[in-house]
């Protein structure tokens, strides 16, 4: 081994991979088992950096699986020596095994890190090229666990909490542990009470209600309007069809204060037509101008030769240019779907009556001290997964229809 | 976007002269108007009217109870026995005004008696022909109650098989001034939003949290384009579970930051503090302000709002990503092969050729979400309702007009956006529509 700063940043960056690998395993060991662990954050540290070390003993053709088995047993002989026996500050005939196997996943973990990081580094002094080539990868896979963490935990969260008893996760809170000697009954329990006392059955139903019509009003809508924006030449055109992108660029917090003078004057507040007569205002814009850039890309030879057929336009737009267009239709009604079961203001300032809430008006009435915590968070996933179901069977979809170059956030 | 200009200058359709259309292009037109006019109906009616009717709403004192106009209630009584024949009684009719202070004008009651009911003195304001009552007001003041009385008797038949005259319900009908259409106008909802010190604490509150909420997407959208633009096994899968907190219903999501961020028995506290990280709960988005020490200098650092616009970053960073990604991916690989050859470090490559190649669609996403994110109520609504120094301008709008029921002021805040809005959209087509497009 020379000394360089190949050492060097290989000793840095198993410093971060050994912290990082710890903290999580030790949190994560807690939050799953219920097991009351504080992972010394200095053991694993030494570990991760004494692993880039024996790593970086050889020169990178001359690495055997030996080395890295080598290097494996270092962060946990490491890691043991360091923390007193105790890495995660807990006695180890306290569930040994579950330790052993925390231990276990920390040493794997930084081992392949550190193997992934350091695979054709050297640990004398690096040319330029190679030491942003150390930086980049770090900052890659910081990036991934970071990432991973930001987007899991509060998924997790909600899910478990959820199943959990609001004593048992006031007296621990790091405990999300799930106890399933008790019985899918009483695990399930404040869904069933939603279901049964709190009529989410009936919310989930409105819900549905409301966001397949508004589907179906705003594709009955801007179909027709894409299609005269697209294809059809009139004055006025240009001007039109950018100024589309205006309007959903208008707040929707400015509609509510005239929309609810006027709907509680014609008696439309309250009501789930009131819903269905926003709802596609506000998403009629946005599919349209998803739509007209779609239709701009069909040919438009073979709607000519529909025409020459003696077909007429809506026989044209029926027969020849939506079934081209599916893939669009697909992504824009999955898109207004979204927007409408998603949807919060509006419903929480128009309706007042239990029997027409939607899930999120639901969901926000269960946010009371009355109300015991998991079956708000219940509440959240039964929102919650319909929506990540659609989304993920379709993904492709959505991911087309959003990048086709106009969203509302 | 080619095939729309390759049509527009195909000669099949090109219009003869500017102004005089052929009845080819003039029924295409009127196709095309009427394939429009239910979209320009609903958005006109749901957009465009409550975009104009703010600004009537702004300069009028209307609250929240003046949504319901002042009705004439009436309730009816019959004192004395009626199942008697010949026998007088006297059927009262008890008129009230349903608001405290508004005026009602016109008032006509009419009912109708049931047959063997004669009225032998219909009192001063009410007329009988036949069975058919009606008594007109010339106006029921605020809060005012009066009775209509008549006196009148039942004949044999009637006695025999009496009802009650109340069984035919009397209807009345009054009309009221509507303060939302009528012509009193005031600048004092202006007034008081623009007097307090509130209103430009919220304003910089707004921009803080548009300005920091949007890098902040941004931001972490390139961090994670640039993780996922080099394929490996599990790509789709990774990019599926970033996508989930945009996909997720907001309501779901801040409430499970709210839950997780708790003071008392939050996980994330818990997490802390078992890292010896912190020594006691954190109130995250109920604290304003938490000092922290610099260099011997203390910061007030105003932890509600950043806990806000990190949620922002969170929620919308998917967002980011994907288009970033989008547009990464279209970048071709000669570029880097050259660079590489070149022996430019992935660091140089990253800020010579990735940066500059995405400034477009970088600026393009950060002036629409600016947009957006100023136009954004529901998330911090959900997170804090406006306290500990997280009140943006939408939140404003809301607490104006319901919190305090005072629907003009609210209007008037949402007039102020409205304008600022303007500005930013006027800039987004000046400069960025035009790039993009």
């Amino acid at each position: 081994m020379r000394i360089g700063t190949g050492l060097l940043l290989g000793l840095l960056t198993g410093l971060l991979w050994g912290t990082i690998a710890v903290a999580l395993t030790g949190i994560s060991l807690t939050l799953i088992t219920g097991l009351p662990a504080t992972p010394i954050i200095s053991a694993g540290a030494l570990g991760g950096a004494v692993n880039a070390a024996i790593i970086l003993l050889r020169p990178p053709a001359d690495r055997t699986p030996g080395l890295y088995l080598v290097a494996f047993a270092a962060v946990i002989i490491t890691m043991m020596l360091v923390s007193f026996g105790a890495p995660f500050s807990l006695a180890f005939s306290e569930s040994s095994l579950i330790q052993a196997f925390g231990v276990g996943l920390i040493a794997l973990a930084v081992t392949f890190a550190n193997r992934a990081v350091l695979i054709d580094i050297q640990s004398g002094m690096l040319k330029r090229y190679a030491i942003d080539l150390v930086i980049v990868r770090t900052l890659k896979g910081f990036g991934f666990v970071f990432f991973s963490v930001i987007v899991i935990l509060p998924f997790y969260v909600m899910v478990m909490t959820s199943l959990k008893n609001q004593q048992d996760l006031f007296l621990n809170p790091l405990d999300l542990s799930i106890d399933l000697t008790q019985g899918a009954a009483s695990l399930f329990d404040s869904y069933v009470e939603l279901f049964t006392k709190f009529n989410f059955g009936r919310f989930l139903l409105i819900s549905t209600i409301v966001s397949v019509c508004t589907v179906l009003i705003t594709l009955a809508f801007s179909i027709p309007g894409a299609y005269a924006v697209a294809r059809l030449k009139f004055p006025g055109q240009t001007v039109l069809s950018s100024s589309i992108l205006l309007i959903y660029l208008v707040p929707m917090i400015v509609l509510v204060i005239p929309l609810y003078a006027v709907f509680s004057q014609l008696g439309l507040r309250n009501t789930v037509v009131g819903l269905l007569i926003v709802y596609p205002a506000t998403t009629v814009p946005v599919a349209l101008y998803m739509l007209q850039g779609y239709f701009r890309g069909l040919p438009a030879e073979l709607e000519e030769a529909g025409l020459m057929d003696g077909l007429s336009r809506f026989g044209v737009i029926w027969k020849i240019t939506l079934p081209l267009a599916l893939p669009a239709l697909a992504s824009v009604s999955l898109y207004v779907f979204m927007i409408a079961w998603n949807e919060f203001l509006f419903a929480f300032m128009f309706l007042d009556d239990p029997d027409i809430f939607t899930l999120s008006r639901g969901v926000v009435s269960l946010n009371s001290s009355e109300v015991p915590r998991q079956h708000l968070m219940a509440g959240a996933v039964i929102a919650t997964v319909p929506i990540l179901v659609i989304f993920l069977w379709f993904e492709r979809f959505l991911v087309q229809g959003l990048t086709a170059g106009s969203v509302k956030g | 976007m080619a095939p729309s200009n390759s049509t527009a200058q195909s000669p099949a359709t090109t219009t003869p002269r500017k102004g005089k259309l052929g009845p080819m292009a003039r029924r295409e037109a009127r196709l095309a108007l009427w394939m429009l006019a239910p979209t320009f109906l609903i958005v006109m009616g749901i957009v465009l009217f409550p975009l104009l009717a703010n600004f009537w709403i702004s300069v009028k004192p209307v609250t929240l109870s003046d949504l319901r106009p002042p009705t004439p209630v009436v309730s009816e009584r019959v004192r004395g026995d009626f199942d008697i024949a010949g026998q007088e009684f006297e059927i009262q009719y008890r008129l009230r005004n349903s608001s405290r202070d508004g005026n009602i004008t016109d008032v006509v009651l009419t009912d109708t008696l049931p047959a063997g009911i004669t009225v032998i003195d219909p009192g001063d304001v009410c007329t009988v022909a036949g069975a058919e009552v009606r008594c007109a007001l010339e106006g029921l003041p605020a809060g005012e109650r009066t009775r209509l009385k008549m006196t009148a008797v039942s004949d044999e038949s009637f006695a025999a098989n009496p009802v009650s005259p109340r069984d035919s319900e009397p209807t009345v009908t009054g009309t009221s001034d509507n303060i939302l259409t009528n012509s009193e106008f005031t600048l004092d909802n202006f007034a008081r939003i623009f007097d307090s010190h509130e209103f430009w604490s919220v304003l910089w509150v707004t921009i803080a949290y548009t300005v920091f909420g949007t890098l902040g997407a941004l931001v972490l959208g390139l961090f994670a384009a640039q993780m996922l633009n080099k394929p490996f096994a599990g790509r789709s899968i990774i990019r599926g579970l970033f996508l989930f907190p945009y996909v997720a219903p907001v309501i779901a999501v801040a409430f499970t930051w709210v839950i997780l961020l708790d003071p008392f028995n939050g996980t994330f506290n818990a997490i802390l503090q078992r890292m010896n990280l912190a020594d006691e709960g954190i109130n995250f988005f109920g604290q304003r302000d938490i000092p922290i020490d610099v260099f011997g200098l203390t910061i007030d650092f105003p932890l509600a709002l950043a806990t806000v616009i990190a949620f922002e970053a969170w929620r919308y960073f998917p967002l980011s990503f994907l288009f970033i990604l989008a547009r990464m991916q279209s970048i071709s690989s000669d570029m880097y092969e050259a660079a590489e050859v070149d022996g430019a470090t992935p660091l140089q490559q990253f800020w010579h050729i990735s940066l500059p190649q995405l400034l477009g669609i970088l600026s393009t996403l950060f002036l629409l979400r600016f947009i957006w994110t100023f136009n954004k109520f529901d998330d911090i609504f959900l997170l804090t309702g406006g306290a500990a120094g997280t009140r943006t301008l939408t939140v404003d709008v809301y607490e104006q007009g319901f919190a305090l029921s005072n629907l003009g002021a609210g209007a008037a805040v949402a007039v102020a956006i409205f304008i600022l809005l303007l500005v930013f959209a006027v800039f987004y087509f000046k400069f960025v529509h035009r790039e993009d497009s």
